[in-house]
């Protein structure tokens, strides 16, 4: 029989610990689930991007003039001063976490706010350059087939292979919409995210001893910005 | 000896199931027991659904014509078959019901380590139900469980959609629940409770979780691309936009060959918890069974082409993938000859759960067997798409998982209620279930042999006698499902109290009272004793008494 004894309850009493869940014993086993928890829901966003970027790689390899040809009509401009806004958005989350270790609120509040502000001008310079490239008819499906000629006036429409290139392209513009897409999904996941926590960080919920939500959600935004920086390339640098 | 004290049977103490009976207790409860009745209850209503879709398959199959439905119809009707059965009750059944309520009990915890999240995963299941369900109502879908591209992206005119965003929804309270056990797994074991000392349950629902959460987003997002090409009519898996609908399939088996062991691995969990207890005796090699699960998971990941043999994928592939499968038998094997050696000198005794478990390991063996049949290319070809393949996965999928499912709903029914289950009702009906099965699905592998397809109303004549013997196995099937229905339903009511320990097993579950109390135990337990320590019970004496 496995002997159960009986231990001081008074041990288990932590009730008075604030931010500390009753089913966990202590700060530091609390901590440690959350770690590990954020980890693995991160490996499951790796496998989630991971499928599409498989997809990627097949067409890639296979359609690579026509993937070159889409790519180059992106504007790697816009993506490059993205990507330096995504870059500094984690750098002030980084600057929040380490804000959080020492809890200092009122620093916790304002690097938050920062990384939200960077984080939605990200997600305004991308909608605007989706609207540039709704403009240059750069969107799979009807749009584009009506319109193909003006973005690529070489291309024979009689000639036998063309009809197949154009699709291809389409196959690329397709994988640069869902990609950016569910990035900007995420981004948007995450700013909610860190609105609730700046609003709860004002009120001081965040102490020295407790603040696992800030550095988890410094996580998955650090990881939102690592999808970016395979995007970058992979999208707009096809040619390059 | 055992010191936590456990209050005598009497309905007077306060257990998680009485401690409120509010609906809104029920709904918005955090505790991993009660959302584990919750998906008992929604799970069984989606098997009953599923089981509705093969009954009309199975008197449609009496006859050589196509008579009692459509051709439209049937092909909707194994598709429902299929996406119950597959997405809705087997990858949550033991996982989503024994493994949330059990897996706290067993570590030692007050709960999941994320509650909240736990529920959110319910609430996922049920609004991915959803959307199957309406998708069913409105008028159903004709692609089969497997969506195959480009039919179900831009031919089929049945509601693909729905039921894709159903399933896409529902994939999330997989890798939520996969998440939660992980979690609690590693960070919240009982003082004393090392790796070693897990129950052989919690090694497998821990090999299942890594496929949950390393498997399903890759279904997801493929689910997402087959909707993205139905919508917009952009060619990600249709050849004639420019497509390869061979892509598609290297994803969607990429899960849903994994997801087979999602369905099998927690069975083979549960195998090991009753064997031993019913055998009364320690598992044989407990390291190399617990380390098997995690070889399983590990090679499930690297077997999908072998769904692939006759789509057009190299040869050299084909070759690879088929050794890879092959590879599987071995830790498969491991697994049957540990519990076959565990019986050895045991002192056996053949109630409920164990008569399930002995049918799960004959069962098992005979699909993991045939598995090797269509692991080999030459073999595959010649019984790709027939008969023999549906025979084959039902000995894993319902000779397996179901049966397993059932030793774990006897066996833990008297902690999760308090309640005992009639004995001789759950015999009776393990052995229905048992003379059923192989009634409904042997004939099948003889036909699938001679050549029957897969996926038609109709057949040739000749066929007509294994049909028959087909149907008349699942008619009894059917009552053999519908009896514990009746009698776990019975016992809530009627049934002997069971006492914390009936079955006099050893496992932290046991050692709080049945029902037990909301916060599972009354002092965190410590562990200082390997996991199935029956011998030394039996040595000693020492028993929690049985009621």
């Amino acid at each position: 029989m496995t002997p159960s004894q009986p231990i001081d309850p008074h041990a288990l009493d932590h009730h008075h610990v604030k931010g500390l869940a009753h089913h966990f014993d202590d700060m530091d086993q609390q901590h440690e689930a959350a770690t590990l928890g954020m980890w693995a829901f991160l490996a499951t966003e790796v496998l989630f991007f991971g499928g599409a970027l498989a997809g990627y790689a097949v067409y890639r390899s296979r359609y690579g003039d026509a993937f070159a040809a889409a790519s180059h009509h992106l504007y790697l401009w816009i993506g490059v001063i993205n990507t330096a806004v995504l870059l500094t958005s984690s750098f002030m989350m980084a600057l929040a976490v380490n804000a959080a270790k020492q809890g200092n609120r009122k620093k916790i509040v304002t690097f938050l706010i920062l990384t939200i502000l960077l984080g939605l001008a990200f997600l305004c310079i991308k909608g605007i350059e989706y609207y540039l490239d709704y403009r240059e008819h750069l969107v799979p499906g009807n749009i584009f087939e009506a319109n193909w000629h003006e973005i690529f006036p070489h291309i024979d429409g009689a000639h036998p292979g063309s009809m197949m290139f154009l699709r291809q392209v389409q196959l690329f513009l397709m994988f640069y919409y869902i990609l950016t897409g569910i990035h900007a999904v995420h981004m948007i996941v995450g700013i909610s995210v860190m609105i609730v926590l700046a609003v709860k960080a004002s009120r001081g919920r965040y102490t020295a001893e407790y603040n696992s939500p800030i550095d988890m959600a410094g996580l998955y935004w650090h990881f939102v910005d690592v999808v970016w920086i395979f995007l970058l390339p992979l999208l707009y640098m096809v040619q390059h | 000896m055992t010191t936590v004290p456990y209050s005598s049977s009497l309905g007077r103490e306060t257990t998680y199931l009485n401690h409120s009976h509010k609906i809104r207790s029920w709904l918005l409860t955090l505790d991993h027991k009660r959302i584990a009745i919750l998906y008992m209850i929604s799970i069984t209503f989606f098997f009953v659904i599923g089981g509705i879709a093969a009954v009309l398959m199975r008197l449609e199959l009496m006859t050589p014509q196509g008579d009692l439905v459509k051709a439209e119809t049937y092909n909707k009707l194994f598709t429902m078959h299929g996406v119950m059965m597959v997405f809705f009750f087997l990858i949550p059944s033991i996982p989503a019901v024994l493994g949330n309520f059990l897996i706290p009990l067993m570590v030692g915890a007050k709960d999941l380590a994320f509650p909240r999240l736990n529920l959110a995963s319910w609430y996922l299941f049920m609004t991915g139900g959803i959307f199957a369900l309406v998708a069913l109502v409105a008028g159903g879908v004709d692609t089969g469980w497997t969506f195959y591209t480009p039919y179900s992206s831009n031919y089929s005119n049945t509601y693909v959609v729905l039921t894709v965003v159903g399933i896409f929804i529902n994939g999330f309270s997989s890798i939520l629940t996969g998440l939660n056990f992980i979690v609690t797994i590693h960070t919240m074991r009982a003082p004393g409770l090392t790796w070693f000392r897990l129950p052989l349950f919690c090694w497998s629902l821990y090999a299942t979780s890594l496929i949950f959460i390393l498997g399903t987003p890759v279904l997801a997002i493929t689910l997402v691309l087959v909707g993205v090409e139905r919508i917009f009519h952009i060619g990600v898996f249709d050849p004639s936009l420019g497509g390869d609908p061979i892509l598609f399939q290297h994803l969607f088996w990429f899960y849903s060959h994994p997801a087979v062991y999602i369905m099998v691995l927690p069975s083979m969990g549960v195998v090991s918890e009753v064997i031993t207890c019913f055998s009364r005796k320690r598992i044989f090699g407990y390291a190399f069974v617990a380390f098997s699960s995690v070889a399983i998971a590990v090679l499930g990941f690297l077997v999908w082409g072998h769904h692939l043999f006759v789509s057009g994928q190299s040869i050299y592939g084909g070759l690879i993938f088929s050794i890879l499968s092959f590879m599987v038998a071995i830790p498969s094997g491991v697994k049957v000859f540990n519990w076959t050696a565990t019986l050895y000198k045991g002192s056996i005794s053949l109630q409920t759960p164990m008569l399930y478990v002995l049918g799960f390991i004959g069962l098992f063996t005979i699909g993991g067997l045939t598995g090797l049949y269509v692991a080999s290319i030459a073999v595959d070809v010649h019984v790709t798409d027939t008969y023999f393949i549906i025979a084959h996965f039902h000995y894993i999928m319902v000779g397996g998982a179901v049966m397993a499912y059932m030793a774990g709903i006897h066996f833990w029914w008297p902690k999760m209620t308090g309640k005992m289950y009639p004995e001789w009702w759950g015999r009776f009906s393990a052995l229905m279930i048992f003379v059923g099965f192989n009634l409904t699905f042997f004939p099948q592998f003889i036909l699938g042999y001679l050549g029957m397809p897969r996926r038609y109303y109709a057949y040739a004549p000749e066929f007509q006698a294994l049909n028959v013997l087909s149907t008349a196995g699942a008619s009894i099937l059917g009552i053999g499902y519908l009896l514990p229905l009746l009698y776990l339903l019975w016992s809530l009511r009627w049934g002997k109290d069971a006492g914390p320990n009936p079955f006099r097993a050893t496992g932290l579950e046991w050692k709080t009272s049945s029902p037990p109390p909301t916060e599972n135990f009354e002092k965190t337990p410590i562990v200082n004793e390997e996991a199935y320590a029956y011998h030394r019970m039996e040595m000693t004496g020492d028993t929690v008494a049985t009621h």
